[in-house]
């Protein structure tokens, strides 16, 4: 199997994380699905570091963010597929 | 799945087995720090735990004090202990607590003495405790005998991936076999807590674990915190990583505990597990140290600590195991890591063996083998306290 350049934890997720160094933005990135092993491409739309999360999809302002098929947050802006979510776009519900 | 059942231990007088053999120099409290690590230099072999507690401390912060004065020298992993304190009420306390275990220990107070004579009187008894102690032999031990702790710490996205469930493969796998193991961080189990209460083995322990949750959000975050916990949680190096809020932080957190066992009770910091062989869970500060410190002083004696971006924490009387996932920590600070699992990103490991890994590690770790935190001198002792002293 090809090294993947995105892990997604769960089915439901929106989110998937970046597991390679020196992603570019524009690189097409192999995603895997740890769950099931299923895979799809993404491309990124910003160069993201290693670690950080990418929009599986288009995430309307104020929607839930879906990793490990859970909420972690909501988005403050909308971030488009392939785009970086972090702490700058993605904020906690609580505290 | 590995099938490795036996490792070579110190079993000690209460039958518990230790993995280390420690002649500890306790100081009661802080302003004994100073003979205590006099003693140490004077006897080689032994080694001092200097920390800045234990004056004027009253009500629940003062029993979690004596509690982890009295856990630490009574873990397996010390053979024998000398406590020095300023005056002997509470010296006798600890030594007495520590006594019920059966090993050798000895209290020394210094008011009405002095620094100099205690020093030579508790460095005679720890010379003994020395000579006593290097006479102990490693005999073969059942793998149930060893009890496990874990707590990550600088964790990032890898952690959640990769190295935390590989803790949580090896809890799978060494639970049925009958250790005992705890996880804790109460307040990095925000926003996850409702999937941790369903991991409690029973509907009462899971309600035993909200009043606990709920109690840290009460007392500690709810009449301290600023508008988004000032950055702690998650911390820079957290963000640093690639972790955005804190239930990120707190599902990838459960990991550790996999994904078959279910938790048998709930712990007080530094609380000895009572219920018997199982998952506990202990109310605990998310700090490294601290946390640590605790879980040694609830009797663990070996420590598996996932990281991501790579925290280098060690205990001076736990074994602490680092496990990272994440290639760029490997790249930058191997020196600290001693299970690489970055093969679960590359798609080359599956956690199955990721968590055999691991679990060899621990034996080998339990027959002698120094960690990294063990071989850089990472030595840190840090107590918890609940309040302001009187």
């Amino acid at each position: 199997m090809a090294i993947p350049q995105l892990l997604v934890h769960d089915k439901r997720d929106n989110v998937g994380v970046v597991v390679v160094e020196n992603l570019k933005a524009g690189d097409e990135m192999l995603c895997v699905v740890t769950e099931d092993n299923s895979d799809f491409t993404l491309a990124a739309k910003e160069d993201i570091p290693i670690g950080h999360k990418v929009a599986l999809v288009d995430i309307d302002k104020g929607e839930t963010v879906i990793k490990y098929g859970e909420d972690i947050g909501r988005v403050i802006t909308t971030v488009a597929t392939g785009g970086h979510v972090h702490v700058h776009n993605l904020k906690t519900k609580r505290w | 799945m590995s099938t490795q059942n036996i490792f070579m231990g110190y079993r000690r007088e209460n039958d518990r087995v230790g993995v280390r053999n420690y002649v500890v120099i306790l100081p009661l409290d802080d302003i004994s720090n100073a003979a205590c690590e006099a003693v140490a230099n004077n006897i080689k072999g032994t080694i001092a735990l200097p920390h800045a507690y234990g004056r004027l401390q009253f009500g629940k912060d003062l029993d979690l004090h004596f509690r982890t004065m009295i856990g630490t020298g009574s873990n397996p992993n010390v053979a024998a202990c000398v406590v020095i304190g300023i005056e002997p009420g509470w010296t006798q306390k600890v030594v007495d607590g520590i006594a019920a275990t059966g090993k050798p220990v000895a209290g020394f107070a210094i008011e009405k003495h002095g620094d100099i004579t205690t020093i030579a009187e508790a460095s005679r008894k720890a010379k003994e405790f020395v000579h006593w102690a290097t006479e102990c032999q490693r005999e073969e031990c059942d793998i149930s005998d060893l009890w496990i702790s874990t707590k990550c710490g600088e964790s990032d996205t890898t952690s959640g991936i990769g190295s935390n469930p590989t803790v949580g493969n090896m809890y799978d796998k060494l639970i049925p076999k009958g250790i005992c193991g705890v996880f804790g961080e109460t307040s990095e189990i925000t926003g996850a807590e409702h999937l941790c209460k369903s991991r409690a083995a029973t509907p009462e322990v899971g309600e035993k674990f909200m009043k606990t949750f709920q109690a840290y959000q009460d007392e500690v975050i709810e009449a301290h915190k600023t508008t988004d916990l000032s950055d702690s949680q998650p911390t820079k190096g957290n963000i640093e990583g690639g972790l955005s809020t804190i239930e990120e932080k707190a599902f990838g957190n459960l990991e550790k505990i996999g994904k078959q066992v279910s938790f048998i009770d709930v712990l007080g910091p530094a609380e000895e597990p009572a219920k018997g062989p199982g998952l506990y869970f202990m109310d605990s500060s998310s700090a490294a140290a601290e946390c640590v410190t605790l879980m040694a002083a609830g009797g663990f004696v070996v420590h598996a600590f996932p990281t991501g971006q790579g925290n280098i924490i060690g205990n001076p009387i736990l074994p602490v195991i680092k496990i990272t996932a994440n290639p760029r920590t490997i790249r930058t600070m191997s020196e600290h890591i001693d299970v690489d699992v970055t093969g679960i990103l590359t798609r080359e490991l599956t956690m199955d063996q990721a968590g055999d890994k691991l679990i060899d590690m621990i034996i080998k770790t339990a027959n002698g083998r120094m960690t990294a935190a063990e071989a850089l001198g990472h030595i840190e002792f840090v107590m918890t306290k609940l309040y302001r002293s009187a």
